[in-house]
């Protein structure tokens, strides 16, 4: 297995020095129907779940949150507010875990850094991770130079995971090879691969595919697979700045092909679903569709996280729900 | 690991009562012969409830009722006013979904999450559907002022009771008919809710009247003189016999029964989803279904993925208690149908296919059978010709579209098939070809009350469902 998968690796790799080769590959994947996609999604809605279950799915939920704020208005005080919260989302109780990562712009890096990795961090404890948007994001619409230049920014100002937008444009268009390429340069800009880069700091690469803007799923699991072939470390569905944000349907389509693009590459990728998730019930079906389709591996921080607000929140109510019975107020939980 | 904590629903919902009669006239009345039997819950063998034997004299009584009703008030009835009946009952159904729901499940062992998702919305869709017909039969395209036959005699089998029922009892009350009806003699439960509901819904009496017992109760209503029409779903063997006694009579006469449906996957398929029907069309239901896609043929060139994926998939079916919201598979629904699957499987391990499972624990009381693939399974053997009626899937494989269309018309059924690909223009050229009452193309088990629902060769006669429906309870 292990030999096989190496060597389909190279191959797959290979596909992205050839315009005919990438689109053929792309096209030849097999299709997704919309409506059994839909359904299936719909099916994993229904699962209930209850007392233990909903208490390890909620604190699961939290650690994996990207606690993100992306607003003209940000103000350092307000990213310093978040990032407080992210280290320590429930002040009263030590055993709610932290968040995954906060996520803000270039410019916020610092401020947030401040916090994550000053002194507010529980000593010896672990700490979210700092992730900005980059490229031009959300609509991508910049030359190369200066998405490359607003990613190395980011990265240079103590950004651990980037998350940039494919140019959909140039998808859309059937231009694969100049997606793939502008993945793999920014991918390049983000500190590339571990091996033999000892000292330069290396951000993990979060590619958004923006999903509501490419129309079918058919095209959601082509812009997967190509954002895996380029090198991407997660794929994510949208910047939350287009009208429709993450669906189950769609994440259910990008954990396909995550789970195929292991089993025949034997890498394995994570995925973000981002906008639109509000609510602990919504947050627990997403966690069922992973542990139905792509099993426990997946289950984890490092390989899948929800981009969200506001979910963290009701997370924190349900959590308090659940240890003493009654539901507290909003009052009671921090407004971001 | 993502461990689901039990979830299951109340049983405390539904009021079962220690012992049931027989629901004649309007009421509730002891069988003359005074005798009865049990109902157990598959799932755990528990004694539900003692329901009373029909005999003879309880089945003449029953016609007599309905053929009373049939021309004192139902037959008479404007069609407007028979429709509101109907609409009333299927409002009665929606209120009480829920506790019909958990008494399906107790009584068929069939998971709470299909009773509640599919079989009570499409029972009370039935009763919503053909209440929309009751005032327009003049429009239904069997010419002016078309009449009802009479009483109808109906005999329904376990897999679904309550959908069965309302399949037979929502079109021939809507055309003018009275009804008796005998439910499965595993599964007596719903029905006679049922009859609760018609009750509350002040349904004149004797326009249903449910006898409940087993084979020799139906024998005697299906031969019943005063019998107008018998409409009967079951196995091939018993439709048969039906077809026999009923032969040379005035009855007119609908058969539902087996099949052994083939689930085409082409290499253009799409995977991920053909999986998911694969899934649905064997294991909904425990594999209870007639026309479950109970035979797989998959193209060569895709076959390895195709069951790789689906290896996958079953493994993370969740079979057990089926009152749990998140079980996907429940218990077989009698010893006797376990038995019958155990006896095919063992010859299609004999005959030399091979016989796959997931591992999963079942529980130690009740009837239980895990669901399993054969592969390596050639046209001849048992368990790709006859119906094994659980959660069996048989794998065969073809090379051409030709090839696949032969396999799967080489069966005596020809109710049900399916067609996986992406591609348009095959999806016509197989339908065209396929001889089967039902085909669903990239997807298998949707049902809906306006569509026509019927076999070919063995699988039956008559249609039931959407307009077509009505024509087998109307003299036309």
């Amino acid at each position: 297995m292990t030999a096989t998968a190496t060597s389909a690796h190279s191959e797959l790799t290979e596909l992205g020095r050839s315009e005919t080769a990438l689109r053929t590959f792309l096209h030849g994947l097999p299709g997704v129907d919309q409506v059994g996609a839909e359904q299936r999604a719909a099916q994993l809605g229904t699962r209930s779940i209850k007392t233990t279950a909903k208490a390890q799915a909620i604190d699961l939920a939290i650690r994996m949150v990207d606690l993100t704020t992306l607003e003209g208005a940000d103000t350092p005080g307000k990213v310093r507010a978040l990032a407080a919260k992210a280290l320590r989302p429930d002040p009263a109780d030590p055993s709610c875990p932290h968040v995954g990562a906060v996520c803000v712009y270039p410019s916020m890096v610092p401020y947030a850094a401040e916090v994550l990795r000053g002194s507010g961090r529980a000593a010896g404890g672990t700490a979210p991770h700092l992730a900005s948007v980059a490229t031009a994001f959300p609509s991508g619409q910049a030359p190369l130079e200066v998405k490359l230049a607003d990613t190395r920014a980011a990265v240079e100002a103590g950004a651990d995971e980037i998350d940039m937008v494919i140019n959909r444009g140039a998808f859309l268009a059937g231009r694969y090879r100049e997606v793939y390429d502008e993945i793999v340069a920014i991918k390049e800009a983000c500190g590339g691969d571990d091996a033999g880069r000892q000292g330069r700091p290396r951000a993990h690469l979060k590619v958004i595919l923006e999903t509501g803007e490419l129309g079918t799923y058919d095209n959601v699991r082509r812009a997967s697979w190509l954002a895996m072939l380029a090198g991407g470390d997660f794929i994510k569905t949208s910047t939350g700045k287009v009208p429709v944000a993450a669906t189950l349907p769609v994440t259910l389509v990008m954990l396909e092909a995550v789970r195929d693009f292991r089993a025949a590459t034997g890498r394995q990728v994570g995925v973000k679903p981002a906008g639109g998730i509000k609510t602990t019930k919504d947050a627990i079906k997403y966690l069922v569709m992973v542990n139905e389709t792509v099993g426990p591996d997946w289950l984890d921080p490092d390989w899948f996280r929800f981009g969200a607000s506001s979910l963290l929140n009701d997370l924190l109510m349900q959590r308090t729900k659940l240890t003493t019975g009654v539901y507290a107020g909003p009052d009671y939980f921090t407004l971001d | 690991m993502f461990e689901y904590a039990p979830a299951p629903e109340s049983r405390s919902v539904v009021d079962i009562k220690p012992s049931y009669g027989l629901f004649i006239d309007g009421a509730f009345v002891d069988p003359a012969d005074g005798g009865s039997f049990k109902s157990i819950n598959p799932a755990s063998e528990e004694v539900l409830s003692e329901v009373a034997e029909g005999g003879p004299q309880d089945v003449d009584r029953a016609v007599r009722a309905a053929r009373k009703a049939y021309e004192k008030v139902w037959g008479p009835m404007p069609g407007r006013d028979r429709a509101k009946y109907l609409y009333r009952i299927a409002r009665i159904i929606q209120e009480r979904s829920r506790e019909l729901a958990v008494l399906e499940s107790l009584d068929n062992g069939k998971p709470i999450k299909e009773s509640r998702d599919v079989d009570l919305p499409l029972a009370a869709a039935h009763f919503f559907y053909y209440a929309g017909w009751a005032d327009k039969l003049n429009h239904a395209g069997f010419g002016a002022n078309p009449r009802p036959l009479g009483v109808a005699a109906q005999v329904i089998p376990w897999n679904f009771p309550l959908l069965m029922l309302a399949w037979k009892i929502a079109p021939a009350l809507a055309a003018g008919n009275t009804v008796v009806l005998k439910p499965a003699e595993t599964t007596p439960l719903t029905a006679l809710l049922f009859a609760e509901i018609c009750q509350q819904a002040e349904l004149p009496a004797g326009v249903v009247n449910i006898v409940t017992g087993a084979g020799e109760t139906g024998r005697a209503l299906v031969e019943h003189d005063g019998v107008d029409k018998v409409a009967f779903t079951g196995s091939t063997d018993v439709g048969r016999a039906i077809a026999r006694a009923v032969a040379g009579s005035r009855k007119k006469l609908t058969l539902e029964l087996g099949g052994k449906a083939a689930n085409i996957v082409f290499d253009d398929a799409p995977v991920d989803q053909a999986v998911e029907g694969i899934v649905n069309g064997i294991f909904f239901n425990q594999g209870h279904v007639c026309c479950a896609g109970s035979r797989l043929l998959v193209q060569e060139s895709v076959a390895e993925q195709v069951l790789e994926s689906l290896k996958r998939r079953m493994a993370q079916l969740r079979v057990g208690d089926p009152l749990d919201k998140n079980t996907d598979i429940g218990a077989i629904n009698s010893a006797a149908q376990l038995a019958r699957i155990r006896e095919l499987t063992e010859a299609g391990a004999a005959e030399g296919a091979q016989q796959w499972s997931p591992s999963c624990e079942l529980p130690e009381r009740g009837f239980w059978f895990a669901p399993t693939i054969f592969t390596g399974v050639t046209q001849a053997h048992r368990i790709a010709r006859e119906e094994i009626f659980g959660p069996v899937l048989s794998v065969l494989t073809f090379r051409t579209p030709a090839e696949a269309v032969e396999k799967a018309n080489n069966t005596p059924y020809g109710l049900s098939a399916g067609i996986w690909t992406e591609k348009g223009s095959r999806i016509l050229w197989t339908a065209d070809r396929l001889r089967a009452g039902v085909v669903w193309a990239n997807t298998f088990n949707k049902f809906d009350p306006t569509s026509p629902f019927g076999g070919y060769k063995e699988s039956g006669y008559g249609r039931e469902g959407g307009r077509h429906g009505l024509e087998a309870y109307l003299n036309v």
